[in-house]
């Protein structure tokens, strides 16, 4: 496992660009749903009487 | 079976579709990432000279494919958004522009990472790196230009007008390593010339970008989701899209 991480004497270089790859992806991700989520919530409190709170991702 | 495509070009009916296909390629961009991943930094081989530092390249190549895939994709829709004054291919060029963004940087990133142990040094000035530079700066440009216009319709255009313009740096950044001579390598994978790396390498190389495809997919097509209902609230195309819901049309099926 140590071998796996040490990855032949270049971690820092590959970890570096992994690590930024996975972070950069993964807070898109957050950061889209949660716009959407917003944006749905939004919506909902415009016209309270629809059941928005029923789509796919307003959860 | 007949579909009615022109349909789809008005948000209202798309939104449900948008909805389906972010968990589809959602799902399919995990699965892919995971075997990628797997081949990248397990399967494959360690290579002669490069040693294990040239496993940045199943990051850094789909990295950088996609940043140039989105800008012209984001083209293709600026085309359509002006030529057609169709508001959902706006919203579909707006949708894009951060991933292509994000993309940029991470191939700018991941290609200093890579530069450092093989070239010696982070960053050059050379044309490849250069250009992609610019095209980072042009994705900016775009969203930038989106924020500090108030109308959504004028944003639109002047995005698009900027989103052609720029399209011209994208053949730059691909035939750079051939134009100029510069410190960056040729092309990794070729679709002419059969490939120089072992096949796991390339397996993986093309893994990785087919999760990046996905994933993008993904992505843009969630954003859509936001920026159709934050554009269209209010819209009379609101109440039959809860039409829709209620008769349980454009629902998912999971």
């Amino acid at each position: 496992m140590s071998e796996f991480l040490a990855m032949g004497g270049y971690a820092w270089y590959v970890w570096m660009s992994y690590g930024a790859v996975a972070l950069a992806l993964i807070v898109e991700t957050v950061v889209v749903r949660a716009r959407r989520k917003r944006a749905l919530k939004e919506l909902r409190m415009m016209t309270p009487s629809t059941p928005v709170g029923r789509m796919r991702g307003a959860r | 079976m007949l579909i009615n495509w022109y349909r789809f070009s008005s948000p209202v009916s798309f939104y449900p579709l948008a909805s389906i296909g972010a968990q589809v390629f959602g799902i399919f961009a995990a699965l892919l990432a995971g075997a990628g991943l797997f081949v990248a930094l397990y399967v494959a081989p360690t290579d002669a000279t490069q040693g294990d530092a040239y496993r940045i390249i199943y990051v850094h190549v789909p990295a950088a494919w996609m940043a140039m895939f989105i800008y012209l994709v984001m083209a293709g829709w600026s085309a359509a958004a002006l030529g057609f004054n169709a508001r959902l291919s706006a919203m579909m060029a707006q949708a894009l522009a951060p991933t292509g963004a994000i993309m940029a940087a991470l191939a700018l990133w991941t290609g200093a990472f890579w530069g450092r142990p093989t070239w010696g040094t982070y960053w050059a000035w050379d044309a490849r790196m250069t250009s992609t530079l610019i095209l980072l700066f042009l994705y900016l440009g775009v969203l930038a230009l989106r924020n500090a216009i108030e109308d959504p319709r004028r944003a639109d255009r002047a995005c698009a007008l900027l989103t052609l313009v720029g399209a011209v740096n994208v053949p730059i950044i691909y035939f750079s390593v051939q134009w100029w001579n510069t410190l960056h390598q040729g092309s990794s994978i070729s679709f002419t010339v059969a490939p120089k790396m072992a096949a796991t390498m390339v397996a993986g190389i093309l893994i990785m970008t087919a999760a990046a495809w996905c994933y993008t997919i993904a992505v843009a097509l969630a954003r859509v989701q936001a920026i159709i209902v934050e554009r269209e609230r209010g819209a009379t195309w609101l109440e039959s899209l809860i039409d829709l819901r209620q008769r349980g049309i454009g629902r998912s099926p999971a």
